[in-house]
């Protein structure tokens, strides 16, 4: 409890960093937001309409003071307007969320349920033929970019069998299920197949440091079954690497994948924010920033969480 | 040399010591400009040429030969990656350091200005540093060398903190031995194994996120040649000429495959602790 309290405790340490590190760096972008927003057509405006679109926007004022509102605005669940949609930057973000949280949801269902019987199999066939296709497979889909790989899937869809991955208007999970699906599926399986050749390497391996433990022989000897050995004893401490690197990859699915939306024309997360930086769209860019620090930050404190529920032994924060 | 003979004793040390081997010599003759036509000359009476005698891997959309620029990539690539890596490893070893050996307020202070980095995801960091600072070779290698700063912190001050906690460091001490040295000679001599797994690792992240940056038009910026920005400009003309796709993507992924298999091979030799459990 008191581990749980001292890290929620740094939270928001962290979050007012990531605050300070947008909010300069995107002001460091060259060129201004309303020139960027209208176009060519910013030319046409006068002085006057430019200030009061300045001012509409809170960018009129000297950094610190846009900086001491903008917080000021977040404490009070106000993320500001963005410039490109003209509607408040929350909405915008939740707009795009539902998307980008049902393709890494996805995703991670792909890779655990490729990955961890990969890797329990590789490791109860160790040294074997097969324990080496399984690593050979793993470890080139461990050094497949997505992008690559997204477009050998379209490619070989489109050539060999004269379709098209799914596109156009996008339809949501609660709306048109089965072609939301249609839609995902693809993408799913591009940031999945990295995803689960990682956990296939590190369950195989986390599998095999338990499967040499006194106590798994202490089992075998007392004449337990090998399946038995297998799922009841060594697999759940072999789980702890396994919750880990899949609560930080799916951490950072949550922030958006940039490349697999933008091969897939995906309205997610990640081509927003892609979008709203060469925008120059201030308050969209710091606000998503701000929600993907915040959702990564949560999630690797459920990870954190997760390795006391799997291993009583482990009592978080004592050093 | 003791360690080259163990990574060509070790199965995947094999293959990937030889796949880097030979990524780096493509990678100095793309370099140097010693490939097989001139990489941005456009033979514009052999637009979309397939693969043949005379272009290798075909010709693009302007006419360019597809060898000539998938070394000039691989060129451009590695420079990006080997550069950002020696940033990374130097900012992060001596942050890590600093953090372990100076302790308390420096640790605070370093460790939590690490957090926010990692707080962001890899790309979307890289990202913003490169529309702040605008595309280039010397922006990719700024901006992929700050995205993993963090990593290299972390390697570096845990072992190092364990490290200052040890006899060694305290007989050291004893004799009088100045800070500079004892960190130098008795912490960072101790970090060269775990460092050099880090960087062969990190070597492939960063190929990955150089061209990702490139796919995205924010790494190398065009007519120069870069995996990604043909990897990119090759979605358009995926079925009339899919040689422009199929080389640079093998290219990517046989490149970050053998760093890969390099620095699985370094963790086994170096690492003892974390070498294979015994069947």
């Amino acid at each position: 409890m008191n581990y749980l309290m001292r890290r929620l405790a740094t939270f928001p340490l962290v979050l007012l960093g990531v605050s300070i590190l947008v909010f300069v760096a995107i002001r460091m972008v060259p060129g201004d937001s309303i020139t960027a927003m209208l176009g060519t057509e910013a030319g046409l405006l006068t002085p006057a309409q430019r200030d009061s679109l300045a001012a509409y926007f809170g960018i009129d004022q000297p950094w610190f003071i846009q900086y001491w509102r903008w917080i000021g605005g977040i404490l009070h669940g106000n993320l500001g307007i963005s410039v490109t949609y003209g509607r408040p930057v929350l909405d915008v973000i939740l707009e795009r969320f539902p998307l980008t949280l049902e393709l890494a949801v996805l995703s991670m269902i792909i890779a655990l349920v490729v990955g961890m019987p990969a890797g329990i199999f590789a490791a109860t066939h160790n040294e074997k033929l097969s324990d080496l296709g399984v690593r050979i497979v793993a470890m080139i889909g461990q050094s497949t970019p997505s992008f690559v790989l997204g477009l050998l899937i379209i490619y070989t869809l489109s050539a060999g069998f004269g379709v098209l991955p799914a596109m156009g208007e996008f339809a949501p999970l609660w709306q048109d299920p089965l072609r939301n699906l249609s839609q995902m599926i693809l993408p799913a399986i591009t940031l999945g197949f990295a995803f689960a050749a990682s956990v296939t390497r590190i369950s195989r391996s986390a599998m095999l440091d338990v499967l040499s433990d006194d106590y798994v022989r202490t089992a075998r000897s007392k004449g337990a079954s090998a399946r038995s050995v297998i799922w009841r004893h060594a697999l759940p401490n072999a789980l702890i690497p396994v919750v880990t690197l899949s609560g930080i990859e799916f951490g950072y699915l949550l922030g958006g994948a940039v490349i697999v939306e933008q091969i897939y024309a995906l309205p997610g997360l990640g081509r927003m924010v892609l979008d709203a930086i060469q925008q120059r769209d201030y308050a969209l860019v710091q606000g998503s920033v701000l929600f993907i620090a915040f959702n990564f930050m949560i999630v690797n404190l459920l990870v954190d969480l997760a390795y006391v529920a799997l291993d009583p032994r482990i009592r978080l924060g004592e050093s | 040399m003791r360690i080259l003979r163990a990574i060509f004793s070790h199965g995947s040390g094999r293959i990937g010591g030889v796949i880097v081997g030979v990524y780096l010599l493509i990678a100095i003759l793309g370099m140097l400009g010693l490939t097989p036509h001139n990489p941005i000359t456009q033979y514009r009476v052999d637009r979309l040429h397939a693969p043949n005698g005379a272009y290798w891997m075909g010709t693009d959309l302007f006419g360019r030969d597809v060898a000539s620029r998938l070394m000039a990539g691989i060129g451009q690539s590695f420079t990006v990656a080997f550069f950002s890596v020696a940033f990374a490893t130097l900012a992060g070893t001596v942050l890590g350091l600093a953090a372990a050996w100076l302790g308390r307020r420096w640790d605070g202070v370093v460790m939590r200005i690490m957090d926010v980095l990692l707080a962001f995801p890899a790309i979307l960091l890289a990202l913003l540093i490169v529309t702040v600072a605008g595309p280039g070779t010397w922006t990719s290698i700024v901006a992929i060398g700050i995205v993993y700063t963090p990593i290299f912190t972390r390697v570096v001050r845990g072992p190092a903190l364990s490290l200052k906690a040890r006899e060694f460091v305290d007989a050291a001490r004893t004799f009088g031995s100045s800070s500079s040295y004892i960190v130098t000679r008795h912490l960072l001599l101790n970090l060269v194994a775990p460092l050099t797994v880090q960087v062969t690792l990190a070597l492939a992240w960063s190929l990955l996120t150089e061209a990702g940056l490139s796919f995205l038009g924010l790494g190398t910026q065009p007519p120069a040649a870069s995996l990604g920005l043909m990897l990119s400009d090759s979605r358009n003309l995926m079925e009339t000429a899919p040689w422009l796709m199929i080389f640079p993507g093998l290219a990517i992924m046989i490149s970050i495959l053998g760093f890969n298999l390099l620095g699985d091979a370094l963790r086994d030799i170096l690492d003892p602790k974390m070498r294979r459990a015994p069947a």
